[in-house]
C-alpha cells in the first residue's frame, strides 16, 4: 500500500506540482524590496559606518593621542603620531585611516576613553579612487563635524546598555 | 527589365518582407521574453525586478542591447577565430530559421510543407552544433565540458521527443503543422495525450537548456558553460538563439498539444478573437511554464538528468506510443486509414 502510494505520488509528480504552486502563491505576494537610494532600510544606534573624530562642544578637540585604538585595530588601518601642542596638552599630529583596510569592527571606538574616534551611522561614501579613501586627521574631524548631532543622539540611545 | 522584375524580384522582396514580418516581431518577443523572465523570477522572490529604465523598467532589454553592443568581442588567444565567431551565428539562426514552418493562423505560414514536423526536428538537432562548435572552439575547459553536456543532454531528450512526437501525428495522419491544428478542432491533444504533453514539455526544457536542466551553463559548477569565452555581440547572439529556442519550443508545444491558432471552444466570444492572438496567448503561456519551473526548481545532477531521459522518459513515451496506437487501431479512429 505505502508503494502504491509512493509511485502514485511520484507518477503524478505531487512534489513537483506542489512546489510550483507554492511559488506562484509568492509572485502574487508584495515585494519587500527597498527602493534604495530613495528609501533607506531603518539603522541600529549601534550601526558602525564611516569614522568620525569628534570634537568638545567648546570646539576642542576630544583625541588625546593615546593611541589605544592605533594598538587595538586588528587590520592596522590606524596610524597615529602625537606631540605636545604649544599649551602642552598632548594632541595628535596625525591621524590616518585607511579605509581599505578597515573592517568596520568597532574595536576603535570601544577602546577609546574620550569617545573621540566613532563609527557614524553614514555607510554611503563610496569613491572613484582608492587614495580618496585614505583618511587623515582633517578628513576625520570633519566627519565628525558633519555628522555629530546623529552620532551624539546614537550614543545617548546606547548608553543604557554599556 | 521589367519582366525580369515581375518574374525575380517581386517575389523575392515578397518573400523578404513575410521572413522580416516573422523575424522582427521574434526578435522583439526574445527581447522582452529576458524582461518577463526578470519580472517573474522577482516576483517569485518578492522582489520588484528591473523597474528603472523607462516605465515598470520596460526599456531595460534596450538598454541591455545597447550595452552589449557598445562592447569589445573578445576572441580568446587559443581559440580557433572562425569557427569560434560561426558558432554564435549558427545557433542564432538557427533558432529563426525553424520558424519558416510555424502555422499563424489558417494559411498564414511562410513554408506550407508536408514534412514539417520533420523539418523542426531536424533544425532543433541542429541546434547542438553551434554549442559543440563553441565549446570546442573556445579552447578552453568549461566551455568544452559545457558542450559534451550540451550535446549528451540535447541528443538524451531528442529521443523522447521524438517518440512523443509520433504519438501525436498518429492521430493527426499528417507531418504539415497546419494538419496537425486543424486535427485538434475537437479536443486537443494535450487532454488525450496528456501525460506525452508532459513529457514534451519537460524535454522542452531539457532540449533548450533551461532550469532545471541547465546544466550545460551550471554557473555554480561550469562558470558559464559552453559559452565562458564569449562577450559582447557573440554573446549576446548565443542569449538571442537560446531564448528564440524557448519561444520556438512554446510554439511548437502549443501547435502539437495546445490546439495552435485554435480557440479553446469554437462558440461565440471566443472565436472572434483572431487566430494569431490565441497563438501568442498560448505561447505566453507555455513560456510562463519555463520561467515558473525556473522559479521553483533546483537544477539536476547530471546523473539524474541522464537517468530520468533515458530510464523514465524514454519507456514511458515508448509505452505512450504503443498504447495510443493501439487504441486508435482497436477503435478504428486512425486517420486516413482507408489510404
Amino acid at each position: 500500500m505505502a508503494m502504491l502510494d509512493r509511485s502514485a505520488r511520484s507518477l503524478l509528480l505531487y512534489e513537483l506540482v506542489s512546489g510550483m504552486w507554492l511559488t506562484l502563491r509568492y509572485m502574487f505576494k508584495r515585494p519587500v524590496t527597498v527602493n534604495y537610494p530613495y528609501e533607506k532600510g531603518p539603522l541600529s544606534p549601534r550601526f558602525r559606518g564611516e569614522h568620525a573624530l569628534r570634537r568638545y562642544p567648546n570646539g576642542e578637540e576630544r583625541c588625546i593621542a593615546c593611541k589605544l585604538c592605533e594598538a587595538i585595530c586588528p587590520a592596522l588601518a590606524i596610524t597615529i603620531e602625537a606631540e605636545a601642542r604649544e599649551d602642552g596638552s598632548r594632541r595628535t599630529t596625525r591621524y590616518d585611516i585607511d579605509m581599505t583596510k578597515c573592517i568596520y569592527c568597532g574595536l576603535c571606538q570601544e577602546s577609546c576613553p574620550v569617545d573621540a574616534i566613532v563609527e557614524g551611522p553614514n555607510f554611503e561614501f563610496a569613491t572613484e579612487t582608492r587614495e580618496e579613501l585614505f583618511y587623515d586627521k582633517a578628513k576625520l574631524l570633519a566627519n565628525g563635524d558633519r555628522w555629530e548631532a546623529e552620532i551624539a543622539n546614537n550614543l545617548s540611545l546606547d548608553a543604557p546598555y554599556r | 527589365m521589367v519582366e525580369i522584375w515581375r518574374i525575380y524580384g517581386w517575389p523575392t522582396a515578397l518573400m523578404l518582407a513575410e521572413i522580416l514580418a516573422i523575424i522582427v516581431p521574434l526578435l522583439l518577443a526574445v527581447a522582452y521574453l529576458t524582461y518577463a523572465e526578470r519580472k517573474v523570477l522577482a516576483a517569485a522572490q518578492l522582489r520588484k525586478g528591473p523597474n528603472v529604465v523607462g516605465p515598470f523598467g520596460l526599456f531595460q532589454p534596450l538598454a541591455d542591447g545597447l550595452k552589449l553592443f557598445m562592447k569589445e568581442s573578445v576572441v580568446p588567444t587559443g581559440a580557433n577565430p572562425v569557427v569560434f565567431l560561426a558558432a554564435p551565428i549558427l545557433t542564432f539562426v538557427l533558432s529563426l530559421v525553424a520558424w519558416a514552418v510555424i502555422p499563424f493562423d489558417k494559411g498564414v505560414v511562410l513554408a506550407n510543407i508536408n514534412v514539417g514536423v520533420l523539418y523542426l526536428f531536424a533544425i532543433s538537432s541542429l541546434g547542438v552544433y553551434g554549442i559543440i562548435m563553441a565549446g570546442w572552439a573556445s579552447n578552453s575547459k568549461y566551455a568544452f565540458l559545457g558542450a559534451l553536456r550540451a550535446a549528451a543532454q540535447m541528443v538524451s531528450y531528442e529521443v523522447s521527443i521524438g517518440f512523443v512526437m509520433v504519438s501525436v501525428l498518429l492521430c493527426v495522419g499528417s507531418l504539415n503543422l497546419s494538419a496537425v491544428v486543424e486535427a485538434q478542432s475537437k479536443v486537443w491533444f494535450a487532454l488525450p495525450l496528456f501525460p506525452m504533453f508532459v513529457v514534451f514539455f519537460i524535454s522542452a526544457l531539457a532540449e533548450t537548456n533551461r532550469s532545471p536542466f541547465d546544466l550545460v551553463e551550471g554557473e555554480s559548477e561550469l562558470v558559464a558553460g559552453f559559452f565562458v569565452e564569449y562577450s559582447a555581440m557573440p554573446f549576446a547572439l548565443f542569449y538571442l538563439g537560446e531564448y528564440a529556442n524557448m519561444i520556438l519550443m512554446s510554439a511548437m508545444t502549443s501547435v502539437l498539444f495546445l490546439g495552435g491558432w485554435l480557440p479553446p471552444i469554437d462558440v461565440a466570444p471566443f472565436n472572434w478573437i483572431p487566430g494569431p492572438i490565441w497563438f501568442f496567448a498560448k505561447i505566453s503561456l507555455v513560456l510562463f511554464g519555463f520561467l515558473w519551473v525556473r522559479a521553483t526548481f533546483p537544477r539536476f545532477r547530471y546523473d539524474q538528468l541522464m537517468r530520468l531521459g533515458w530510464k523514465v522518459f524514454l519507456p514511458l513515451s515508448l509505452f505512450w506510443l504503443v498504447a495510443t496506437a493501439g487504441v486508435l487501431t482497436a477503435f478504428g479512429w486512425l486517420p486516413n486509414s482507408g489510404g
